[in-house]
């Protein structure tokens, strides 16, 4: 088995809420799990469960309240200045909203030299090896002293995800990188993603809210409800083989073209909003909304359960067995 | 195409020609940016309230340089002792009365338009330094603040809070009276710091007590004039600094200090430069207003608000017309900078300009 590039224990991230001393979000709440070198961790889970918060806290752009990241054998959850550098030198990231995330005032080229420049990389000659990388990415030497603004959603897309791949890190947190693009571009934004996987062995943590994108990307999935890991496990059984209700809840949601298989899919039904973070429910967190919610979901945390090997379940209905 | 549109084409690709003639390839590599700002251009060049602004700043700014120099008159020369009639001439076109002055003459028999002239780069001097002054300070703090948050931004901002509660005109008047002594003393020490001053505002050397004055009178406005800059600055970096841009930037490894100037500063400027027109007119007013009081510079310097105040104790059987001169004078300058900041906040908000790109389908 290939070796372990990231190792999260035990991570936490609680934020003060403002105006009061004792009330506090937690959007990241006791996550664990590992991504092995060149593989890509799907993180699902609807908006507002932490995920995000979870990309960026590893990532050190938030400073966890506690728990360990261990990145490439070395332990990153405190380290500063040089460290830091070193450990996002190798840590990259890719953020959702494209149109955001690159420097209006910055022409491509300079938004594309500046980790280069930082890092202090040695390109003989710049606008050559500029035009290289773009081209990999689908983009041409005409786009290299335009303005975002004048790059579509898609195209800006590629741009960051070249800023964050052109320093050859190990590590990319993709966070919902196609959910703000057109369904066209979005299949061709994961074929690149892929592509640069295989070219450069890199390891993905792949943030989605939608569970089918996730399952074409990933090797593994985590499926996160309100800041917990409630079921973990390889691709193939998590997607085929759901515990949770939750998961369970997740895939029959996807849309199936076929009206009679449609039909015939048996649906998992939930019922509410998620509850707010700031105080959660005692017990499972789900058992508000879960249909098979029994006396003790209310009192007990479910603990972690593996059901069979790499996979994981956070479920009360699968304690006994 | 309209004129202005093309003089401002013209003044681009003159820099564009510099720029390349020092780094070759320069135009080709920001072509997108001279785009835009040929796109400002044509912007500015539409709004006709923008243009008269600019028609008249470029007549300010002109006046400002050149005034001293062509000035027909010193303004050390007191005419009324020798010859009191001199004295509040009456504005008179030369048909009818040649060799006097057109627009008459104030209380020492100078020419109130020679007078003007000299007032001009004052005023021009001391608003530029005091906004100059004032926005540096204030960007910085903004930037700090807005970026560290936590007990910096505390600080900070009880401070401009502190600066903004006390009237600012007092605090001026408490600083235009106790350091014009402790700055005569230094410049009658200094003479090269002197004749630098005596240079740019225009005036003769020997006038250094007036200068001192001059010099409290910018002390004392700068003072009072960042804490506007710093908030709003700050609330603009609050926006900027919640973009993933900037934790990309992070990310990349950039120092701080290079996040605060390479990516915050320049998305927040486009406001402050709006600012710095509008403050170029109130700051103007308000070293006028000073003077007015009399905090500012004495005899014989033909400073605009001083000169208003003087000819204001004649007023109006004899000095209205250096009163509505002058008056105008300040006018012109305030309403010019004014109109100025209001097309430049439409050129350089980009939806704005935008807007007008598809509307004209032009450039």
């Amino acid at each position: 088995m290939s070796e372990t590039l990231l190792r999260v224990e035990n991570l936490k991230k609680y934020f003060r809420v403002r105006g009061s001393f004792t009330k506090k979000v937690r959007a990241v709440d006791d996550v664990s799990f590992e991504i092995f070198r060149g593989t890509t961790l799907g993180v699902v889970g609807e908006s507002g469960c932490g995920k995000s918060t979870l990309g960026r806290t590893i990532l050190r752009l938030i400073d966890p309240t506690s728990g360990r990241i261990i990145f490439d054998g070395r332990d990153v959850t405190k380290v500063k200045g040089k460290a830091l550098r070193e450990y996002w030198r190798n840590a990259q990231m890719v953020f959702q909203d494209p149109h955001t995330s690159l420097n209006p005032r910055m022409t491509i080229a300079s938004i594309l030299l500046e980790p280069i420049k930082s890092y202090r990389i040695y390109v003989e000659d710049e606008e050559k090896f500029l035009v290289e990388q773009l081209e990999m990415v689908g983009l041409g030497k005409e786009h290299l002293y335009r303005y975002p603004h004048e790059l579509s959603g898609g195209q800006k897309q590629r741009v960051a995800i070249l800023r964050a791949i052109i320093v050859k890190p190990k590590f990319v947190v993709l966070d919902e990188p196609t959910s703000a693009l057109d369904v066209s571009v979005q299949a061709q934004i994961l074929e690149l993603l892929k592509n640069l996987q295989k070219i450069y062995n890199l390891t993905y943590m792949f943030i989605s809210h939608d569970i089918a994108v996730v399952k074409y990307m990933s090797d593994a999935i985590a499926v996160m409800y309100l800041g917990k890991i409630v079921e973990i496990g390889d691709a193939d059984t998590v997607f085929f083989n759901p515990l949770h209700p939750y998961t369970k809840y997740l895939l029959s949601a996807i849309p199936i073209p076929d009206p009679k298989m449609a039909r015939d899919r048996k649906k998992v039904i939930i019922q509410g909003e998620p509850p707010s973070p700031i105080n959660p429910p005692p017990g499972c967190r789900f058992h508000p909304r879960c249909p098979f919610a029994m006396d003790i979901c209310r009192k007990e945390e479910p603990p972690k359960i593996e059901v069979e090997k790499n996979h994981i379940v956070a479920c009360m209905l699968y304690a006994k067995k | 195409m309209n004129i202005v549109y093309r003089a401002l084409r013209i003044l681009i690709k003159i820099y564009t020609d510099i720029r390349d003639r020092i780094t070759p390839g320069w135009s080709q590599k920001n072509s997108s940016r001279i785009r835009e700002w040929e796109l400002m251009a044509y912007a500015f060049s539409k709004s006709k309230i923008g243009v008269l602004g600019g028609f008249m700043v470029f007549i300010t700014v002109v006046l400002a340089i050149i005034g001293p120099i062509i000035s027909w008159e010193p303004y050390w020369i007191y005419k009324t002792i020798t010859d009191p009639k001199l004295m509040y001439l009456p504005p008179c076109l030369p048909p009818w009365c040649s060799g006097r002055p057109i627009l008459g003459t104030d209380e020492w028999g100078r020419d109130i338009v020679a007078m003007s002239l000299y007032g001009f780069r004052i005023s021009f001097v001391i608003s530029i330094v005091v906004v100059f002054f004032g926005s540096v300070i204030g960007i910085v703090l903004g930037l700090v603040s807005g970026y560290k948050g936590g007990v910096v931004d505390e600080i900070i901002m009880r401070l401009t809070d502190i600066f903004m509660a006390f009237p600012s005109l007092i605090l001026a008047i408490a600083f235009a009276a106790v350091l014009p002594s402790r700055i005569r003393g230094f410049l009658g020490e200094n003479i090269w710091f002197r004749n630098i001053l005596s240079t740019i505002f225009g005036l003769r050397p020997q006038e250094y007590p007036q200068l001192a004055a001059l010099l409290s009178v910018w002390i004392a406005m700068v003072v009072v004039w960042w804490p506007g800059y710093t908030r709003i600055i700050r609330g603009t970096v609050l926006s900027v600094r919640e973009h993933p841009f900037i934790e990309a930037a992070k990310l990349c490894g950039l120092s701080t200090w290079r996040i605060l100037v390479k990516h915050i500063l320049p998305n927040v400027l486009s406001p402050v430069i709006v600012m710095i027109t509008f403050d170029m007119a109130t700051a103007t007013l308000f070293a006028a207003s000073l003077s007015f009081l009399g905090l500012g510079p004495q005899e014989p310097v033909p400073e605009l608000g001083y000169m208003i105040s003087k000819a204001g104790r004649y007023f109006p059987e004899r000095s209205l017309h250096v009163v509505a001169y002058l008056g105008l004078v300040l006018l012109f300058i305030a309403l010019g900078w004014n109109l100025l900041g209001d097309a430049l906040r439409d050129v350089l908000d980009p939806r704005t300009r935008r807007a007008l790109e598809f509307r004209e389908e032009k450039v």
